[in-house]
């Protein structure tokens, strides 16, 4: 076994190469390289779930801005609806206020037009009186020549009137 | 050497020295450069070159990026699940031992040797995995006094412990400790070694029943090449499993240095 029958020849040039070659390993491209690689391999882990984060983040502040959004749509929804119903009540009254005024208005005019019928009817009777006590005054006149007062007249044609 | 038509399945772990270093020294200590260095320092350019692709930072990343940062991010997670947010200060040398062991592993099996060369796994040396594992075990330890002083022996009794319990348990629990190393290091070599002679063994097989005679060489031949093809799969995924257990148990240990228990 050449391992250990050769081990007094060979084993200090063996620890001398392996202590420079792994030295220069070690030293180069383990402490002088692998930092690197590594840390860009870190820095590329780092911006990643940053990214990723951002993304959340992000879709995070669009749901909220979504929510927003709908708790303001039904706001403003039910803001328009009072409106709405705001406007037909107000409307309502107007028009109720206006048909009572027109209702006050032809009331109004009806109890005029009734009184001017009253009067008329009024005015007619009495015009119907006077021709009544004339007629009467001529009827008696014509029939027993007699002049009946007008006074006379008039009482009698009042309660013939009256009964009749 | 095993006289199976000269073929010896441990010929392929045997060092030599390269371009005539045989007798380079430093303080005194050889230093050759050998095949086994070689194959460290390709492994330590090929691991170099792959995470230079790597390097491009881009925040949409192409192929080879994708392939590094997924490298990185597989060691980040192993520590993290093992040590917690704590374990990010590891990346680096976890990243080294984990990507060192498997190229190292993955480069020993590369069939090499169908254009004359020869592929050499020094992870099957424990020269070699031996230094790998004292050096996360001494990092487990640095840490351990560094966090918690010697509070850090509280490891090695567990909570709950009878107090006619606590003197025993604390010799179990450190041999148990003191062992990590060599189990470390030892399992790493003695999966690589045996895979490799496994299938050299086979590649014999092939060899030497062939030259035997064609009847032979069409029964036992045919078999241990399908066998072989079936090995160089599975040993491709003991190449990384074994690179994971070595990063995993490293993670394990630190863990312990990290959080006690």
């Amino acid at each position: 076994m050449p391992q250990i029958a050769q081990i007094a020849d060979t084993y200090s040039s063996q620890i001398f190469w392996l202590l420079l070659t792994f030295g220069f390993v070690f030293f180069v491209i383990g402490l002088g390289m692998v930092p690197k690689v590594q840390g860009t391999a870190d820095a590329r882990d780092a911006k990643i779930s940053g990214d990723l984060d951002a993304a959340k983040a992000a879709f995070a502040r669009a749901d909220e801005a979504e929510a927003d959004y709908r708790v303001r749509d039904a706001q403003n929804r039910t803001a328009a609806q009072a409106v709405v119903a705001k406007a037909k009540s107000e409307a309502a009254k107007a028009s109720e206020v206006k048909l009572a005024a027109a209702d006050a208005e032809v009331a109004s005019k009806i109890a005029a037009a009734e009184a001017r019928i009253q009067a008329a009817s009024t005015a007619a009777l009495a015009e119907i009186e006077t021709v009544a006590v004339d007629a009467a005054r001529d009827m008696v006149a014509r029939i027993s020549g007699v002049e009946t007062s007008d006074d006379a007249a008039r009482n009698a044609v009042k309660a013939a009137l009256a009964h009749g | 050497m095993a006289e199976s038509g000269k073929i010896d399945p441990m010929h392929q772990f045997a060092i030599e020295p390269l371009f005539g270093t045989d007798h380079l020294s430093l303080g005194g200590f050889n230093i050759a450069f050998t095949n086994s260095a070689l194959y460290m320092v390709l492994a330590a350019v090929v691991l170099w070159i792959f995470v230079i692709g790597g390097m491009k930072r881009e925040l949409v990343p192409g192929r080879w990026q994708m392939a590094v940062e997924y490298m990185t991010g597989f060691i980040k997670n192993l520590l993290i699940a093992n040590i917690g947010e704590k374990g990010r200060k590891y990346i680096p040398y976890v990243f080294s031992l984990f990507m060192f062991i498997l190229l190292a592993n993955l480069l020993g099996l590369l069939p090499l040797g169908l254009i004359g060369m020869h592929p050499f796994t020094f992870t099957s040396h424990f020269t070699a995995t031996g230094v790998l594992a004292i050096m996360s075990f001494s990092i487990v330890l640095i840490v351990g006094f560094w966090k918690h002083g010697f509070h850090f022996f509280s490891l090695f009794v567990p909570h709950g412990t009878p107090i006619a319990m606590v003197v025993p348990l604390f010799f179990i629990e450190l041999v148990s400790f003191m062992v990590r190393p060599f189990s470390l290091g030892l399992r790493l070599f003695v999966a690589m070694t045996a895979g490799h002679v496994l299938l050299k063994v086979l590649a014999g097989f092939v060899i030497n029943s062939a030259n035997a005679s064609p009847a032979l060489g069409l029964t036992v031949g045919t078999a241990s090449f399908i066998l072989m093809i079936g090995i160089s799969a599975l040993e491709m995924l003991v190449a990384v499993i074994q690179a994971y257990v070595f990063a995993l148990l490293t993670s394990v240990y630190l863990n312990d240095a990290e959080n006690l228990h």
